[in-house]
Order: structure tokens, then C-alpha cells, then sequence
């Protein structure tokens, strides 16, 4: 009998199962309908909807000043860059120039926001591939950060800092030292992440060769950030078109070709030293200026279609404003990246075993809020 | 020894035996005897297989930056009791479409071959409830028994997560199994017996086996060090309640008082791989170096105990440190790697054996 009749003859059943809505490696409320054969997946069918509070309709109820505190409810863990694209698009729209202080503030709590964000997704891929421990190694560095944000902005993760033309209000006196001093406490951490996880064989093993997304696929499903740039295409925002003061400093695109979890593993951390020099370049000289540029109680966009796109920890994040010239914005849409990077994951996920499903989709970076909205 | 010097629990038990053969007709008495060690024995290893959960919650605290239970009793020592407190009074609940019979059944079987096993250990030279001569075979017949559990939890829950992580544990501990037989089959040749007390006793004068075995016995040691972990379905190999893939995996639709034999069982087995590993390449019961060996009110229990916790510590350090593998890595570590080590270090101890190079 060869192969083949014999794979006709023994014949197995193809089954789904349900990964989420409450699934410890969904992170959150996405339900997986996987069809699997055996422990190998056929296909996977992402089904959203369970987390979705219709926040791009309440833009349209909503005032300018007020949309922005919707905004951190997306992606949680970069809402200060949420709330700034929001910020950025309305400040286009006004024809304000913010102050070379805001632009500094902003950059520099964007790429703090990152680190957290990274930290956390660190320590989340470890809890995902069974080693618990990284998580809490993350989360007490993660700390330091949101200590930052909470006596500068008064909240630990949704920050609400950001207003348009500006900050809230001015940085906290400790801000600048305390930042200093988590830098160096992270140079310190970072090394013993890799000894940790990176370096592990069991770590490498399970995630080399694992979800490879190519190029070209990156780039037909629109997935962008980390994840993209894991792939080797090119797509940051602060590097093609920069916002707030990413034009002053310098930093490397990391760009990995692989396209497999490790390497999209590997962007991440190495995106954490790049996070830190840009915060090295722009602490040090923080110019003086105003925090808030005079804009109307009332803010009312000239009509017409606004669009702003900045880059988050996930990816790209695009805010389209279309404004009759109200108070309020007649629509208002968001281009979330883990929607778009949600949508490969079939792509690349048919043939492997649940545990691969597993480290792609850490490696993935997904928070669920963000896709769903 | 001096038998007049004995430690004082020793003297208790001759005490209580004495006194059940003088009311009772011997056959009865020596049943009686057997159902009150059986009856201590239970209580003895649900206590230590507790407090061997809160020791692993210590440690995955201490390796975590964080303090672990100590809000019951000083220094949490009462945390697992108020936890198995609770989870004796908690009812129990099952989905409909269960097959009852086997569902009730599974966690017994878990637990009970975990307990038997426990029945041959010499913890010293008299505290030993059931010296046979076939021990090591024995402890692996028995603890192999347990996944039978496991796979009755994983079909009777009619859970699909419960049953991947029931089959997934019917090919590790098939597969791994090999392994832990074939290192344990590699000292055997160097001891020549099965009975666990002689396996002992050969180390009172040689020196521990894995020193009188050197290069083929640290083999051994890595490779049941390895499949033990892997028996016990604990992490890297703890595939089979991989929570970030299966939720809870076979145990998922237990609840209260049976998932705490689940639980507990997994920590006594972890104690069982220890102590297998503490007979054959760690003297058991001796003194390192026979530093205590003269000092009569001495505990030899102490020396095993120390040693079980060593070996435990490794097995929850391997836990908090490394990610778990994947299904189809487990196997080819086995199959590929591991038992093509094991037959080659077993024809090497062999060779060991028949040059007289053992120390």
C-alpha cells in the first residue's frame, strides 16, 4: 500500500475548537475558531466583536478636546501616542504649530510609552511559551515607568496628557531625573532579559522557523510596526514621515528578514535600545517654551478630510477626521494596526501545531481593545 | 545500631503493635496493623504533598521578585491547608454530558498509584513500610499507572481541551517512561539488585552510586533528571495542562476536592521521581561521607529528606526558568536523543562494569 491509499484509507475527523473569548493566551476577549485535525491547524477564523464599543461613533457625538480621552481605550498600552495622533490630526486641521517643548515632551513619553509597552509584551510571550517568570521580571520594570507617567500626568495608563495644541500641563520637576534614572536601571535589565529568554534553547527552538510571514504578504495585508519590520519591510512612521521631534534625533529602523517569531521577537528588543536612545538624545535638552498653544474653548475643524498617521508599539496608527466644519467631526475613522496585523494570522498559521498558533500570535503582540475598538 | 537507643516514634509504634497483638487474634491484628501504617501513611504524604505546594509557591516567589503566601500563619505556613480547607468544602461540579462512572473514577486512580508508590521507600533503615525485593520495579510499574487517570479525566470530561491534554500525556508518559526505565535499568546493573534497601546498602561502603559509577551514572542521573520531569508533566514538559494553549488541559472540567487530587498528585509523584533519584544516586538514607553514621539518635530520615527537597528544589527551578516545549520537540527529544543516549550508556555501563573500573 503506499502512502497515499494509505492516507485514504485512514482517515481522521477535522474538529473546531474555540480558542477565547476567555482564553489565557488571547489576552483579552478574541475568539479563535480554530479547525483543527489532530493538534494541527487547518484553519484559523478570528471572530471579533466581544470587546467593541463603537468608539468611532461616539467620535461623531463627541467634541474635539473630548475625543482624544476615548482614544487611550484602544490600544491601552500606547495610549499617549493614541491620544497624540488624535492631537496631531486636529492641530493639522487648526493650522497650529505646537512649541518645541510639547514636540520634545511628547516624543519622549511616546518612546517611554513603547518601552512599557514592549516590557509588557516581553514579559506576556514568556507567560505564553510557559516561562512564567518573565512576566514579573517585565512588570517591575513596567512599573517604573507608569511611576513616571502618574506623577506627570496624574494616570498610570491612561494618560489623557496630550490635548490639542499641546500638554495638559507642564512636566512634572522629577520627570526628568526620575527618566534618567529608569534609563540606567534598564541598561542594566535588558542584558538579563536575553539571559532569561532570549539565549534559552527551548526559547529559540519554539520560535525559530515558527509563523514565517514574508515580504510580500506583509505588505498585501497591511501589517505594519514590529511585526512588519520583522519581515524586512520598512515601515515607520517616525523614520518615512516623522512627527513631533522624531526629525531631530537619530535612531536605527531595525529591519529583520526572517519574517519568523524569533526575529519578530528580535526587533522588539532591540527596539527597546533604540527607545532609549532617542529618550538619551531628547531629555537632556528639553527646550523652554509653552506647554499649550492658545486654541478656542470651542474647537471647530474647517471642512474638509484630515488624516494623521504615527506609529505606535504595534504599528501604524492612522486617525482620518472628516469635519463638516461643527464642533463635533461628521466622521471619524482609525486605522488600527492589530486589526490589519490580526488579518495574516490565518495566512500564516494553516499547517502547524497549536503551540506555534500560540507563539505567533504572542509574537504578534496583539491587544485586543485595538482591533476590535 | 543499638536497638535500645532507638528514636522515641520507634518505640511508639512497637508500643501500639505490642498492645494490638495482645487483644487481638494475630491474623486480625497483623490486617489491623497494615489498614492503621496504610491509614498514617495517607496522612503523612496528603500533609507533605501540601506543603510541598506551598514550597513551590516559595520558590516561584523568590524566583520571581516577589513574597509569596504569608497571610495564613506565620510565613504562610498554613496557606495550602486553608487552601485544601476550601477546597474540601467546595461542591462539586460537572457538565452534563460526562461519563460519570469514568469521571469520578479518574482522579483516584491519579492519586491512589501515587500514594502506592510511596509504600516501598526506605526513608531510613527501619522506616520503611514494605521492603519486596522487586522495589525499583515496583515504584515503576505503579507510578505509570497514574496516566491512566489522566487519559479516563481527559475522555470522560468530554472536553475537547481535556482531551488533547489527555492524549498528549498518553504519548509523554509512554514515550518518557522508556527513558526513566532505561536510566533506572542502568544503575540496576551496578547494584545487582531491585530491593531498594540493598541498593542502599551497597552505597554504605562504595560511596554513592553515582560516584561509583562516574562517567555512565551522571549520564543516567541527567537523563532520569530529564524524563522524570517529563513524567510528572511538569514544566518545560507540562504540555499536558499548557494553560496559554489548553486552559487547564485534562483537568479542565474538575472542580473542588477532585481536581485537589489532581493537583496534589502531581506533587507527590514529584516527590516519588526524587526519591527514585535519591536511591540510586544519592545514598538514600547515608550520611554524606558517614558524618552521622556513628551518632546513633541521629535521623537518617533527615539525610533523605534533605535530599528529596535538593532534587525538588531542581525539578521547581527547571518550572520557574524555562518555556515548555512543544508537542512534536517532546518527541524528538525522546526518541531522537534521549534513547539512543540511554541504550549506548547502558552498553557503556555495562563495559564499566565488566573492566572493574566502578570506584
Amino acid at each position: 500500500m503506499t502512502d497515499q491509499q494509505a492516507q485514504n484509507k485512514i482517515k481522521t475527523e477535522e474538529y473546531f475548537i474555540n480558542m477565547g473569548p476567555q482564553h489565557p493566551a488571547a489576552h483579552g476577549v478574541l475568539r479563535l475558531i480554530l479547525t483543527i485535525d489532530g493538534e494541527i491547524i487547518k484553519n484559523v477564523e478570528p471572530d471579533l466583536g466581544y470587546i467593541h464599543r463603537s468608539i468611532e461613533k461616539m467620535c461623531e457625538r463627541d467634541s474635539y478636546q473630548q475625543i482624544v480621552h476615548l482614544t487611550d481605550r484602544m490600544d491601552y498600552l500606547s495610549s499617549h501616542i493614541n491620544n497624540e495622533a488624535v492631537c496631531l490630526t486636529v492641530e493639522k486641521g487648526l493650522e497650529i504649530e505646537v512649541s518645541d517643548r510639547v514636540k520634545v515632551i511628547r516624543t519622549i513619553i511616546d518612546e517611554l510609552t513603547r518601552i512599557a509597552s514592549h516590557c509588557l509584551w516581553w514579559g506576556v510571550m514568556g507567560m505564553d511559551l510557559g516561562a512564567l517568570t518573565s512576566y514579573f521580571y517585565a512588570f517591575r520594570d513596567r512599573e517604573m515607568i507608569n511611576d513616571i507617567f502618574e506623577e506627570t500626568c496624574g494616570a498610570r495608563l491612561t494618560m489623557n496628557y496630550n490635548v490639542p495644541g499641546g500638554l495638559m500641563f507642564d512636566i512634572h520637576p522629577n520627570f526628568v531625573k526620575r527618566t534618567k534614572d529608569f534609563i540606567t536601571h534598564f541598561k542594566t535589565k535588558i542584558p538579563e532579559y536575553d539571559r532569561l529568554l532570549t539565549g534559552n534553547v527551548i526559547f529559540q527552538k519554539r520560535t525559530k522557523g515558527v509563523g514565517i510571514l514574508t515580504k510580500e504578504d506583509a505588505i498585501s495585508f497591511g501589517v505594519s510596526g514590529p511585526t512588519a519590520r520583522a519581515s524586512g519591510f520598512s515601515s515607520d512612521v517616525r523614520k518615512h514621515h516623522p512627527y513631533s521631534a522624531y526629525d531631530r534625533v537619530n535612531f536605527k529602523e531595525i529591519l529583520f528578514t526572517e519574517g519568523d517569531t524569533f526575529a519578530r521577537y528580535q526587533v522588539r528588543m532591540m527596539e527597546l535600545w533604540e527607545s532609549i536612545s532617542i529618550i538619551e538624545q531628547l531629555i537632556d535638552n528639553i527646550p523652554e517654551g509653552e506647554t499649550k498653544a492658545a486654541t478656542k474653548a470651542v474647537i471647530k475643524l474647517p471642512k474638509g478630510e484630515f488624516y494623521q498617521r504615527v506609529e505606535t508599539a504595534r504599528g501604524e496608527l492612522g486617525v482620518y477626521i472628516n469635519s463638516t466644519g461643527n464642533k463635533n467631526p461628521y466622521r471619524v475613522k482609525f486605522r488600527s494596526p492589530g486589526f490589519s496585523n490580526l488579518s495574516v494570522l490565518n495566512h500564516i498559521s494553516k499547517d502547524v501545531l497549536i503551540g506555534d498558533l500560540v507563539a505567533t500570535m504572542a509574537s504578534f503582540d496583539f491587544v485586543i481593545p485595538d482591533i476590535d475598538r | 545500631m543499638n536497638f535500645t537507643q532507638m528514636i522515641i516514634p520507634l518505640n511508639i509504634t512497637k508500643t501500639i503493635s505490642d498492645w494490638i497483638y495482645s487483644i487481638m487474634p494475630e491474623t486480625a491484628a497483623s490486617y489491623t496493623i497494615m489498614v492503621i501504617i496504610a491509614v498514617a501513611y495517607l496522612a503523612l504524604f496528603a500533609v507533605a504533598g501540601l506543603y510541598l505546594v506551598l514550597l513551590e509557591r516559595k520558590v516561584a516567589a523568590w524566583f520571581q521578585l516577589r513574597i509569596g503566601p504569608n497571610r495564613v500563619g506565620p510565613w504562610g505556613l498554613l496557606q495550602t491547608m486553608a487552601d485544601a480547607l476550601k477546597l474540601v468544602s467546595k461542591e462539586l461540579t460537572s457538565t452534563i454530558k460526562i461519563d460519570k462512572f469514568l469521571y469520578n473514577l479518574a482522579p483516584y486512580f491519579v492519586i491512589v498509584s501515587a500514594l502506592m508508590a510511596m509504600a516501598v521507600f526506605p526513608f531510613s533503615e527501619q522506616f520503611q513500610a514494605f521492603d519486596i525485593n522487586i522495589g525499583v520495579f515496583f515504584l515503576i510499574a505503579i507510578s505509570s499507572i497514574g496516566v491512566i487517570g489522566i487519559l479516563l479525566a481527559g475522555w470522560s470530561s468530554n472536553n475537547k481541551y481535556a482531551l488533547i491534554g489527555a492524549m498528549r500525556s498518553g504519548l509523554q508518559t509512554i514515550s518518557y517512561e522508556l527513558s526513566v526505565g532505561l536510566s533506572i535499568l542502568t544503575m540496576v546493573l551496578l547494584t545487582g539488585t531491585l530491593q531498594l534497601s540493598e541498593i542502599i546498602e551497597a552505597q554504605r561502603t562504595g560511596g554513592w552510586l553515582i560516584l561509583q559509577g562516574h562517567v555512565p551514572s551522571i549520564i543516567a542521573f541527567m537523563i532520569f533528571m530529564v524524563a522524570g520531569t517529563a513524567e510528572t508533566n511538569r514544566a518545560p514538559f507540562d504540555l499536558v495542562e499548557a494553560e496559554s494553549e489548553l486552559g487547564a488541559g485534562f483537568h479542565t472540567e474538575y472542580s473542588g476536592m477532585k481536581f485537589a487530587y489532581f493537583f496534589l498528585a502531581e506533587f507527590i509523584n514529584m516527590f516519588i521521581i526524587s526519591s527514585i533519584a535519591v536511591v540510586l544516586f544519592f545514598g538514600g538514607w547515608l550520611s554524606p561521607f558517614g558524618i552521622t553514621e556513628n551518632i546513633a539518635w541521629f535521623p537518617q530520615v533527615f539525610w533523605f529528606l534533605i535530599k528529596v527537597l535538593g532534587l525538588i528544589f531542581l525539578m521547581m527551578w527547571f518550572r520557574w526558568t524555562f518555556p515548555r516545549l512543544r508537542v512534536d520537540q517532546l518527541l524528538t527529544l525522546e526518541w531522537k536523543y534521549l534513547l539512543p543516549l540511554n541504550l549506548m550508556n547502558i552498553v557503556l555501563m555495562a563495559i564499566v562494569i565488566w573492566l572493574n573500573w566502578t570506584i
